[in-house]
């Protein structure tokens, strides 16, 4: 039966990541790195996978990852989103590993839970679980072609990368070019991989493991906007009940009271879809339907919470000192990663015999 | 502590005692009554065994694959939801006794006069008095939009005790006797031809004062009770998939191809995944009653539905093209109960528009998140300190 509520344990794991989250993720903090080289964090990265170990909640425990499920995962992901966090973690920890697991690639798995190495699937961030994707060119025993749009590659020690004989081969990073390109989301950046000869390891089948890696990635993702989303009312309800204006809190306002109310109504929605999904991929059933509701549902409510955030903040909204710009751009990439809302209905329409004209 | 193998045993005694296929309808929900497993978590005598409201499932269970009648609670749900919680929280043990089980078995019908023509959402502005002489007190005045008035036995009433004193002060809250004469129900006939509403006038009716619940001037708090559990009682329902009022839609889309458009499939894509998610928020709230940590979910489930049974219905009027300029029957009736299911998409589309009026309108449960929930600053009132008699009106 579907339990959509948090367990001791999960509640135990959210305080412990939003300690750590509290004292090495500060908004000032990720603003700076943003501009930066080295957009991503590599201290927390290392204080997430290595310190608690939590890159390898999905993995079995004869690999040395934590034997977890996806609904320990979701709540890592609703911590990480809720501080916009700059690392690899849905990328790697859940997509790359999905992958992995379905190709059961023991040693990648073991690299990847005990953080000794950073995977990256090489299919582009907006493709969703069973449409098509971009693959290279197998040949002669190695892959050339190029490929856009993917995720944390710019931290990837290992590349998942699908090719056109149906193959998908683990890459050597350092047997790649990999190019930042310039991001909607500073803190998820994008880049191009170029394979020019790149030596790569059959690792199984291209097309269920991209299948399966990318259903749990939107799956999950709809934990990291539910918590984007919280963050973004709480943080607007605080600064609505201190500022002031014709000598009342804005908060009192009833224009204002009614838009965060139905904010707070959708959050309260969000929760239940994002449970039900973590649910349903760590219990493998009703697995299709209850991702496509949670990323149809999710994408525009996060969207949303964060678009109320910048207006009810006013002109402070509007700076790059404050972060809500982080929660906005990271909103917005989110409603594309791993399929559109738009493409999570399309999927519906068939699963649940909806048909179009 | 009663648990769950305690319940299954008794309530199986129950049915040995009294098999559901060979006793009278109303015989068998008294028995269940006197056997404490009417609503497990009242106390005992009163329909309870004072046990874990979550073990009711386990009675519920039992008795369903027994075919043991059920007490029609869509039929009695003011009494059930409303009446009875505020009874047991402010009656007399005497009220308990004589209102209860009556109650809860459906052989009487109660009603809710509380609205009026001038108080709604500002409920504590009402204007109906009632004057104490000697032992009775005496009620003139007027409500409306009270359902089952015309089948109901007994009413809670809110009337005005006090008019010197500040509105929510001066209020009392009685029970009051339908069959009494200075009664009168008038059917209030709706957008939708029926009649499910009434108007009821109350001329020179008198009210023992045995039957007022709570002290004399202090009805605002326990019509509180009355009102928290009208807005909760919408969440603890557990719904299947496409259980609600996308079911109807979704049927009609899969059986009429030809009635498709493009358009319409985007909508209720959308609406089919809203609906989805507010069932399993509706879920996750149970669950949450279940596990003893209710949320505050519930404060908003009342306007989720509120506003996807009206597009959702909304949706169904277009689909139908042609048919969707025609509707089922005008006829002024009078129902006992709302039935969604079984009449046609206009009737519903139509009847969906109470569901952001009753029970506390759209705008005023916006306000209560965004205060009670939110704790944002409550809206300035400037009525506060005034005596109800000096108010403007």
């Amino acid at each position: 039966m579907t339990d959509l509520l948090y367990s001791e344990e999960e509640e135990a794991l959210r305080a412990a990541v939003r300690d750590l989250l509290t004292d090495h993720c500060d908004a000032a903090g990720v603003i700076a790195r943003a501009e930066s080289e080295t957009p991503h964090s590599v201290a927390l990265w290392k204080a997430l996978a290595d310190g608690m170990g939590l890159a390898g909640l999905l993995v079995p425990e004869e690999l040395g990852g934590q034997g977890a499920t996806h609904r320990e995962a979701a709540v890592v992901l609703e911590e990480l989103g809720r501080a916009v966090a700059p690392v690899p973690y849905l990328t790697s920890a859940v997509v790359a590993t999905e992958a992995l697991l379905e190709c059961r690639a023991d040693d990648l798995l073991s690299r990847l839970a005990s953080a000794t190495a950073i995977g990256a699937l090489a299919v582009a961030l907006d493709v969703a679980a069973g449409t098509a994707y971009q693959v290279v060119r197998f040949e002669n025993g190695a892959l050339h072609g190029e490929l856009t749009g993917i995720a944390d590659a710019a931290v990837a020690d290992v590349l998942l990368v699908p090719a056109d004989d149906g193959g998908l081969y683990a890459v050597d990073a350092s047997a790649a070019t990999i190019t930042p390109q310039v991001s909607l989301d500073l803190t998820r950046p994008v880049a191009k991989v170029v394979l020019d000869g790149a030596p790569g390891r059959l690792l199984g089948d291209a097309e269920p493991a991209v299948r399966r890696a990318l259903r749990a990635g939107a799956g999950l993702l709809a934990s990291e906007q539910l918590g984007l989303a919280d963050w973004t009312l709480t943080e607007t309800v605080r600064y609505l009940k201190e500022r002031k204006q014709f000598n009342r809190p804005v908060g009192g306002f009833q224009a204002l009271k009614h838009r965060l109310a139905q904010l707070w109504l959708e959050v309260v929605n969000l929760r239940a879809a994002a449970r039900n999904a973590a649910d349903a991929l760590s219990r493998g059933e009703d697995t299709d339907v209850a991702v496509a509701v949670a990323q149809a549902y999710a994408a525009p409510v996060a969207v949303h919470a964060a678009e109320e955030a910048l207006q009810l903040h006013g002109g402070i909204g509007m700076t790059w000192e404050h972060p809500i710009h982080l929660y906005l751009k990271r909103a917005k990439a989110d409603s594309i990663a791993y399929g559109t809302a738009g493409a999570h209905r399309e999927a519906l329409a068939e699963l649940v015999d909806l048909r179009a004209p | 502590m009663m648990d769950a193998e305690e319940l299954r045993r008794r309530t199986r005694e129950l049915l040995a005692a009294h098999p559901p296929a060979t006793t009278d309808r109303v015989d068998f929900l008294r028995a269940r009554f006197d056997a404490g497993l009417a609503w497990v978590h009242y106390p005992e005598g009163l329909g309870g065994l004072g046990a874990p409201r979550s073990l009711q499932a386990v009675v519920d269970t039992e008795l369903e694959a027994a075919g043991a009648p059920d007490n029609d609670p869509r039929r009695i749900g003011i009494g059930l939801g409303m009446a009875a919680p505020t009874i047991l929280q402010f009656g007399t043990e005497e009220q308990k006794r004589r209102y209860l089980r009556p109650l809860w078995v459906g052989e009487e019908v109660w009603c809710q006069l509380f609205s009026e023509p001038g108080a709604g959402s500002d409920l504590a502005a009402l204007g109906t008095r009632a004057v104490r002489e000697g032992d009775e007190w005496v009620v003139n005045g007027q409500k409306v939009w009270t359902s089952s008035a015309h089948i109901a036995r007994w009413a809670i009433l809110i009337v005005r005790t006090d008019p010197d004193v500040p509105k929510h002060a001066g209020i009392t809250y009685f029970i009051c006797d339908m069959t009494d004469p200075g009664i009168e129900v008038r059917p209030l006939r709706q957008i939708t031809g029926e009649a499910e509403f009434n108007e009821v006038f109350l001329t020179g009716v008198r009210i023992p004062d045995s039957r007022r619940l709570g002290e004399a001037g202090d009805g605002w708090r326990v019509a509180q009770t009355t009102l928290m559990n009208e807005r909760v009682s919408i969440g603890g329902m557990r719904l299947p998939r496409e259980g609600g009022m996308i079911g109807p839609v979704a049927k009609t889309w899969r059986e009429r191809p030809e009635l498709r458009t493009h358009d319409l499939h985007q909508r209720l894509l959308k609406l089919w995944v809203e609906a989805e998610v507010a069932r399993l928020t509706g879920e996750r709230l149970r669950q949450q009653l279940v596990a003893g940590q209710p949320g505050p979910e519930g404060s908003g489930m009342k306007l989720a539905f509120a506003r996807l049974n009206q597009e959702i219905s909304g949706l169904e009027v277009e689909l139908r093209g042609a048919e969707g300029l025609l509707y089922d029957d005008w006829t002024m009736r009078r129902p006992e109960l709302v039935d969604f299911t079984g009449r046609d998409a206009g009737y519903r589309y139509l009847r969906a528009k109470g569901n952001s009026i009753e029970g506390g309108t759209n705008e005023v449960l916006l306000n209560i998140v965004a205060e009670r929930v939110l704790g944002l600053p409550a809206e300035p009132r400037t009525d506060k300190d005034v005596a109800w008699k000096d108010l403007a009106r």
